[in-house]
This record gives structure tokens, sequence and C-alpha cells, in this order.
């Protein structure tokens, strides 16, 4: 191929017309562009014409390029003061066309154009958006509340099928990341406490503090992290591509609530998983920390297991049940709430997960902190 | 009143009067007035993005008009209260653009689970009933698949099984043949037009398909995107031969221009 002729533009004024001259190569992605920018200078020239004509005899390759730079002339022109008008028959017939299609488009849009929005109104918009969530979410909330007596009593429209597949899904599916994740967290307990006990000659405390730290905090709050990651992120998703995909109308239209039929039977299998899940992340997080006890600090089994029975009183359960019992509602809650209210495309359904999963590790936290203060007050 | 009048009122099972529907403050169609006969099979026709699909909604009980009134067998529609309108709903059978079955369950639980949830019935008989509705639509065969595994002209079959689980005495149909390959689309429009003899039916189209409208249509409301409300009534075959509106004929032109190359239409709009 040889090499592009270089670009030129002449601006020649005779009497009250002025002859714009195109000649060379016109591509994209070449020096010349830059021409467009310094547009305004090279036709000052011919700002008190009444007519601009093109001569394009020496034109070659063009593009695009070509078409940006005509387009440029047109705006000139009709934001001059004289308005020239301008004649292209002598350019391209290719390029007339483009100019012509590209002349139709009015920038018209019939949906909301989204406009840039300066940083206040943009805290309005988040403002009244995350009020119009906290009134949904109470909503949702309210009405399970008023389902919970109708589901015990098996007259919601929801499959008993779907609830074991999901409490499958969110239990059995669960153990092995919950098993990992709650013996690391007892082990690194015990790791940090073991050093910090064996100063004081306190070693055999170490039972103490795995035992009261797992079964109250770190239990609840991993099982309720890792089932917001697996379990939550995964009802939010599913149930805004079932947005997307029209189902949940298919639902309203033959009159069965989504409530009840999506959201009551996910919200039950993680309330009635979360509890089972927590004691099994307890005897995890216990396990991790005897090992690691008996590893560094040379305890015997024995030893550890009976210090523990007498650090670990039964309220500490009791506690350990009832959060995760919470944790787990909460999380099916929002995540199903954010899946219902997401939009209809692929974007949203990414979304829609993410924001379940920060909602949900959030507000577990908040919920925990809330325990915390409670349990304080109450001094249990 | 006299009798002829009193008779038309009584075929007309859908009437929408002044019809308006809006996302918020950003009005879709307004002023929408027109009447579906009984045992008619009526379109609701228009270029993309003109609102069709949105009126459709309004009619079936998914969206809450800004105003007017959608009466179904002289009972409105949205003023009738929540559980009412339930129980009206009853009697639509919906099929959704791309089907809409619900991906976690087989293609016969999708027609069974209205039976399941809305009737009293017992499995043998929801058994029974969900087998002839596949059969009505050729998709027995396909009882025990996940609509993933379907195609796209199955699926919309499916869909049409399941919408006609109940029974119902409306049927609404949105944009049934889009994305189909013209034989497939032209099987479904057969089977619309058996199910509506066979069923006594009144069916509701959403449509911009030109051979399918003028093919099994015989009423129809002809929706504008410019002027937003409804510029034409009449069967499509009466509107493309009588209108004399400029969009309704380019709409219903659309045949004869496919010959034109693309240059052609381009002089011809400039």
């Amino acid at each position: 191929m040889p090499a592009p002729a270089a670009p030129t533009l002449k601006v020649d004024r005779k009497g009250n017309e002025g002859l714009v001259t195109i000649a060379g190569d016109w591509l994209v992605g070449q020096e010349h562009m830059r021409a467009v920018v310094g547009l305004h200078l090279v036709l000052a020239e011919v700002e008190h014409c009444a007519r601009l004509r093109f001569n394009s005899s020496n034109l070659a390759h063009w593009d695009s390029d070509l078409v940006i730079l005509v387009r440029a002339i047109q705006a000139w022109a009709e934001s001059a003061e004289h308005r020239p008008s301008i004649e292209l028959t002598a350019l391209p017939a290719a390029l007339q066309q483009l100019l012509a299609l590209a002349q139709a488009d009015h920038g018209q849009h019939t949906s909301d154009v989204t406009t840039t929005a300066s940083a206040l109104r943009w805290i309005g918009a988040q403002a009244f958006r995350g009020w119009g969530h906290l009134v949904e979410s109470m909503d949702l909330i309210g009405a399970t509340a008023l389902n919970i007596i109708p589901a015990l009593l098996g007259r919601v429209h929801a499959r008993f099928a779907d609830l074991i597949t999901l409490m499958q899904d969110s239990g059995i599916g669960a153990l092995g990341i919950i098993a990992v994740v709650n013996s690391l967290v007892g082990a690194i307990l015990a790791f940090v406490g073991a050093i910090q006990l064996q100063r004081f000659g306190a070693g055999i405390y170490i039972a103490n503090l795995v035992g009261v730290a797992v079964t109250r905090e770190m239990a609840p709050i991993m099982t309720a992290i890792v089932m917001t990651g697996r379990t939550g992120g995964a009802y939010a998703a599913q149930i805004s591509t079932m947005q997307g995909s029209e189902e949940i109308d298919a639902l309203r239209v033959l009159g069965i609530p989504p409530l009840q039929y999506l959201v009551l039977p996910r919200i039950a299998a993680l309330v009635a998983m979360m509890p089972v899940l927590y004691f099994y992340g307890c005897l995890m997080g216990l396990a991790g920390g005897m090992v690691v006890s008996v590893a560094m600090l040379g305890l015997s089994p024995t030893i550890f297991l009976g210090q523990l029975r007498g650090a670990v009183d039964p309220p500490e359960f009791y506690i350990g049940v009832t959060k995760s019992i919470c944790f787990g509602a909460f999380i099916a809650i929002s995540s199903c709430q954010i899946g219902l209210r997401a939009g209809r495309s692929a974007a949203e359904v990414g979304r829609a997960a993410t924001s379940a999963v920060v909602a949900g590790i959030i507000g577990v936290i908040v919920l925990d902190a809330i325990f915390a203060a409670c349990t304080n007050v109450l001094g249990i | 009143m006299s009798s002829p009048a009193c008779a038309i009122q009584e075929r007309m099972l859908v009437r929408c009067e002044k019809l308006t529907v809006a996302f918020g403050s950003h009005v879709v169609q307004s002023n929408l007035t027109f009447s579906v006969r009984r045992g008619s099979i009526f379109a609701v026709m228009g270029g993309s993005g003109c609102g069709k699909s949105t009126v459709l909604r309004a009619l079936f009980g998914l969206l809450t008009p800004a105003s007017g009134r959608v009466l179904i067998d002289d009972e409105d529609l949205w003023t009738s209260g929540k559980a009412r309108r339930a129980e009206i709903g009853r009697r639509f059978g919906v099929l959704f653009q791309g089907g809409a079955l619900w991906s976690s369950l087989t293609v016969g639980e999708n027609v069974a689970l209205p039976l399941r949830m809305l009737t009293d019935l017992n499995s043998p008989a929801i058994a029974e009933l969900v087998r002839l509705k596949l059969a009505l639509v050729g998709m027995t065969a396909a009882e025990g698949v996940l609509p993933s595994a379907l195609s796209g002209g199955m699926r919309k079959r499916a869909g049409l099984a399941r919408a006609l689980a109940l029974d119902p005495d409306i049927l609404f149909f949105d944009e049934p043949s889009a994305g189909l390959d013209p034989i497939t689309s032209r099987r479904l429009d057969d089977l619309i037009l058996e199910l509506r003899d066979g069923l006594g039916a009144t069916v509701i189209i959403v449509s911009h398909e030109l051979p399918s409208l003028f093919g099994i249509c015989d009423d129809g409301v002809f929706l504008d995107a410019d002027t937003k409300t409804a510029i034409g009534h009449g069967a499509p075959r009466h509107l493309r031969d009588t209108s004399q509106h400029p969009t309704i004929q380019n709409f219903m032109q659309r045949v004869s221009q496919e010959t034109m190359t693309p240059r052609g239409i381009l002089h011809a709009d400039g």
C-alpha cells in the first residue's frame, strides 16, 4: 500500500463566495485530526461569505475523518455571524449520503436522558433512593410477618419441594466452606490468645477465650458472612434473573405473590439452616482452637475440653442461636428484596448480587453490634 | 337504547376508556379508547418502542394505568380491589415475549404450577390436564425437560401451554412471533387461530409482524410513538387498504418497500 498522501485543507475567498479545497488522504488516526480543533482559524478567512463551496477533485482516500471535518465546517457555518450556506454537491456522493444520515439524527430520545448531575443533586437522589429502599424493606418485613401464620398452616402459594431444595443448597452445600472458615478462625484465636496468655502463665485459659469467642461471636458472624456471600448473592441473582426473563411477571399475572412463592421459602430455608450451621461452625471453631492449643501450649485434649465445659455456659449458645436465626432472616430478606427491585438487564443481575453481598455483610455486622449492646445492657 | 346497540355492548369483552399509561412523568400512551369483541383476535399494533407491550400490561393487570379505565365484562379491573383483580386475572392467559417459563421447573411443572397453586385438583387430575395442554401445543415430548434445553419456538409453545392451564377466556400474546423464523411463526399463528376456535377464547395480541397481523387479526388498534396515542382503529388489513395516515401507510406498506434498495428508501424519505 502506498504511503498516504498528506491531507490538505485550503480556504480561498472569491468575492462573496468561499472555496474549501480538500485534497490528499483523509484517514482516521493521522495527525491532522487536530485540524478540526483549529478549524475556525482557517475558516475566519471566509467568515463574511454568503456561500461555501467544496473542491474535492484531488481528494484520494477518505473515511469517517472527512465526515467529521465536513460536519465541523457545517457546525461552524451555522454558528457563524453571516450563516453562509454550504453547497455539498462537489463532495463524493457517498460522503454526502453519510452526512445526510448523520444530519437526520436530531439527538432526540424518547427515554430519560442521563444528565450530568452535580454532587448535591447526587446526594439528594441517593438519599431519596435510600429512603425508598428502607420503606420497601420495611414493607417486605411486614408482609413476611403477616405471612408467617398462613405459611405455618400451609396456606401460602409455595412449593414444599422448593423449600427442601433451598435447604439443601444453603445447608449441606455450605458445610465445606463453613468448616474451613470456622476452624481457621478458631485456630487464629488460639494462636493470638496462646502468645498473650503464655506470658502470664495462664495458658489453660485459652479454652475460655476460644470457647466464649467462638460460640458467642465468631461462629455466628463467620457463618453469616459465608452465607451472605454464598446464598444471599445467589438469591439476589436468581430473583433478578427471573425479573429479567419476566418469570416474576408470569407469577403476578396468575395472582401468585412472588413474596409467597419466592421469598418465603428462601427465608424459611435460611432461618432453618442457620442454627444448624452455627452449631456445626462452633464445633469446627472449637476443634481448630483445640488443635492449636494442644500444639502450642502442650495441653492435653482432655484438659482443654474439661476447661471448655466450665467456661462455656448454655446462655452463650442461646445467644449464638438467636443471632444466627436473626442473621439468616436478615440475609434472606435483604437479598430477596434487592433481587426483586433489580432492573431487567444482565448488568442489573451482577449489581443485585454485589449489593446483596455488601448489604448482607454490613447488616450482619450492624446487627451483631446491636446484639452486643443489648446483651451488655441485659447483663447476659 | 335500541337492541342492536345493547347487543354490540354485550359482545365487548374488554373495553379501554381514555386509558393513559406512564412511567412516572414519562407518558407512554395516552387517551386510548377501544373495545375488544368477544371471540375476536385483536391486534395492538405500532412501531418498536411505541408502548404496545406497556399498554398490554395495563390490560392484564401488571401496570396500574395513570388514568382511564380497563373494563373486563363491564367490571373495572383497576378499581375492583386487589383480591377481585386477582380473581379476574384467573380468566387471563398471558404469553410473554420470551415465554417467561419458570427456569427451575420442567415444562410439565410449569404448566402444572398454576393448577397446583390456584385450584383444588388432585395430582392425577393435574397430570392429565398438563398432558392435554401440552398436547394442544404439540409439546408432550418435552414434559420433563427444563426450559433452558428448549429452542425459542418451543419455549413460546410451552409458555402458551402454561397460559392455557386455567382455561382462560382472554389470551394475551406479547409479540408471539418475535425472534422466530417465518415458518415457526406461521405455525404459531395457525396454533393461535386453532386455539381461539377450539377454546372460544378472545385473543389480544401485540405485534408488529405484518404477516401475522394480516393473517390472523380481525380487529385492532394502531398506536403511534410520536403522538403517543391511537391513530387507527380496525382490522390490520382494513387499515392497510383504507387508512390515509402516513405513519400507518408506511408501516403497512413495508412489504412492498422491502424490494427497494437502501438508497431508494433514503431518497424516498428525503
